[in-house]
């Protein structure tokens, strides 16, 4: 049997809400009011997927791997100009589209991991919720625009291999 | 309200018109004042929270802005329902509150009626709710309305008994069970000589007041006796089915029904609208100044709002009680301690 507690539990218990009660009314509570004052995310906050074009090869690793099919991914190959003067032409994947569907992510970031070129995202920000649930599919200029929420990557650990 | 308020002739019609807006008045005002200050406010700040804070200044019209939203609310009526029934249930629950706020008075002149079985009045009005709360559980052909509605019922006919036996010791010590009877003896005897306190009988019957408030809570269904509407069980228990105006009805009545309570426990414990006679050398009810009829209705709210804040922080303190547990409360506890309360009263009564 646990010992007896000095003061019986049913006064404490009033005693903890009337406490709660009194030191709201004293240091303000703990939540914030939200539309007027916002609360700051963690910054690795999983608020919003955002893409870098410029890194995606439309691999397909992303839409592949996500578990709700959210990702759409369009792409054709194309020519591009040689590297060196006097090389061939090399072959690459052009990205027409690259849309993700909020309405149907779970915010798992199985995306994000898997990509192998880096480029997709997390952003903390959140607040882009829309009366039409057709506007929560987010086309890649969209998801281009988010880059600029994403947070600078911390620094690594000491003795961290950088890849 | 006698025939004449404040030396003011009043002819019949006039002083019916009054007692059905001071009914309205004194039920309809006390349930929001209790839904802002405790429901809303005190609940937020006891869960480190603001609470509501839009409408209005610090959401002061947040229950005009839930009222409007709820009278715009589609009134659905299940298919297999009774509908006549189903609609008339909630009428009962707040027709109960009201009649019973007839009884109370609130000042030497400020009644609605000087009824001398007042108590007995007040304590068989207040368990017709029990009614109106079966046949709402009953109607809505809903096995978890039908099993909400049969809780209810059982708690209510079980928190009944302790309530009244705690009410009878205040009759005794009383003599009377006019409740303004009840006000006049709380003010004009006196507790240890000291004439200038009265006798507020929550001081003799502590016991009583005790369990009378235990019961108020059980027959209010508030936590910890919310079996009948356990939302984690039951839905809703008898309000599942009921939307719009008629859930509003409910919601009133629920607060409403608080606030009556707590009018009636302070008239039988706390000395009701009354401040002790000998501060201004009254001995009589009849020799109390006029302005004692617009004082002791203040005097009447703010013990109610001490007892509804008490009923309020216990609830929104303790988690629910089980139902069997609730029951041997009733009948293994309560019940035999307001009858030995009764028993030592009427001694004491006796001896003295």
């Amino acid at each position: 049997m646990p010992p007896k507690p000095k003061v019986p539990g049913l006064i404490k218990g009033l005693g903890v809400t009337m406490g709660t009660m009194f030191r709201t009314a004293k240091n303000g509570a703990n939540t914030v009011q939200y539309p007027h004052e916002k609360e700051t995310p963690p910054i690795r906050a999983r608020g919003v997927i955002a893409l870098r074009e410029d890194n995606c090869t439309a691999c397909m690793l992303c839409a592949r791997s996500c578990p709700d099919w959210c990702i759409y991914i369009e792409g054709h190959k194309q020519l591009a100009p040689p590297r060196r003067a006097g090389g061939k032409p090399r072959q690459v994947n052009h990205l027409d589209r690259f849309d993700i569907d909020y309405a149907l992510c779970m915010y798992c970031g199985i995306c994000v991991e898997v990509c192998p070129f880096d480029a997709l995202f997390w952003s903390p920000e959140y607040e882009y919720s829309e009366p039409r649930i057709a506007d929560l599919l987010h086309d890649k200029t969209k998801l281009g625009e988010w880059m600029e929420t994403v947070p600078e990557a911390p620094e690594l650990e000491a003795g961290a291999q950088k890849k | 309200m006698i025939s004449s308020v404040l030396a003011v002739e009043i002819p019949y019609w006039g002083q019916s018109l009054l007692r059905v807006l001071g009914g309205l008045v004194a039920v309809l005002l006390p349930a929001g004042t209790i839904v802002y200050v405790f429901l809303f406010k005190m609940m937020s700040f006891m869960q480190s929270r603001l609470g509501p804070m839009e409408a209005g200044p610090y959401g002061s019209m947040q229950l005009l802005a839930e009222v409007s939203k709820w009278l715009q609310k589609e009134d659905i009526i299940p298919e297999n329902a009774d509908a006549k029934i189903f609609k008339i249930a909630p009428i009962i629950v707040l027709a109960s509150t009201f009649l019973l706020v007839v009884v109370v008075p609130f000042g030497p002149d400020a009644w609605m009626t000087n009824f001398q079985a007042g108590v007995f009045y007040a304590l068989a009005i207040g368990s017709v709710s029990v009614i109106g709360i079966l046949i709402a559980g009953y109607s809505s052909a809903n096995k978890y309305s039908y099993l909400g509605g049969l809780r209810a019922a059982g708690q209510l006919i079980a928190y009944e008994l302790p309530m009244v036996l705690a009410v009878v010791g205040v009759v005794i010590q009383a003599g009377s069970m006019n409740l303004q009877q009840i006000v006049v003896a709380q003010n004009t005897q006196e507790i240890f000589g000291l004439d200038w306190i009265g006798l507020p009988f929550v001081l003799t019957q502590f016991v009583g007041f005790l369990i009378f408030m235990i019961a108020v809570q059980a027959e209010l269904t508030q936590a910890p006796f919310d079996m009948p509407i356990a939302e984690s069980e039951l839905v809703s228990g008898y309000m599942t089915e009921y939307s719009g105006f008629r859930f509003l009805i409910f919601f009133i009545g629920e607060f409403a029904t608080a606030g009556v309570f707590a009018f009636i426990a302070s008239i039988l414990f706390l000395g009701g609208w009354g401040v002790p006679f000998s501060w201004f050398g009254w001995d009589t009810i009849d020799s109390i100044d006029n302005w004692m009829n617009v004082v002791g209705p203040l005097i009447m709210l703010s013990k109610m709002m001490l007892l509804v804040g008490i009923i309020m922080w216990v609830r929104f303190s303790y988690p629910r009680f089980r139902e069997d547990q609730l029951q041997r409360f009733a009948w293994k506890v309560l019940i035999p301690v307001s009858l030995a309360n009764i028993a030592i009263t009427a001694i004491l009564k006796v001896a003295f």
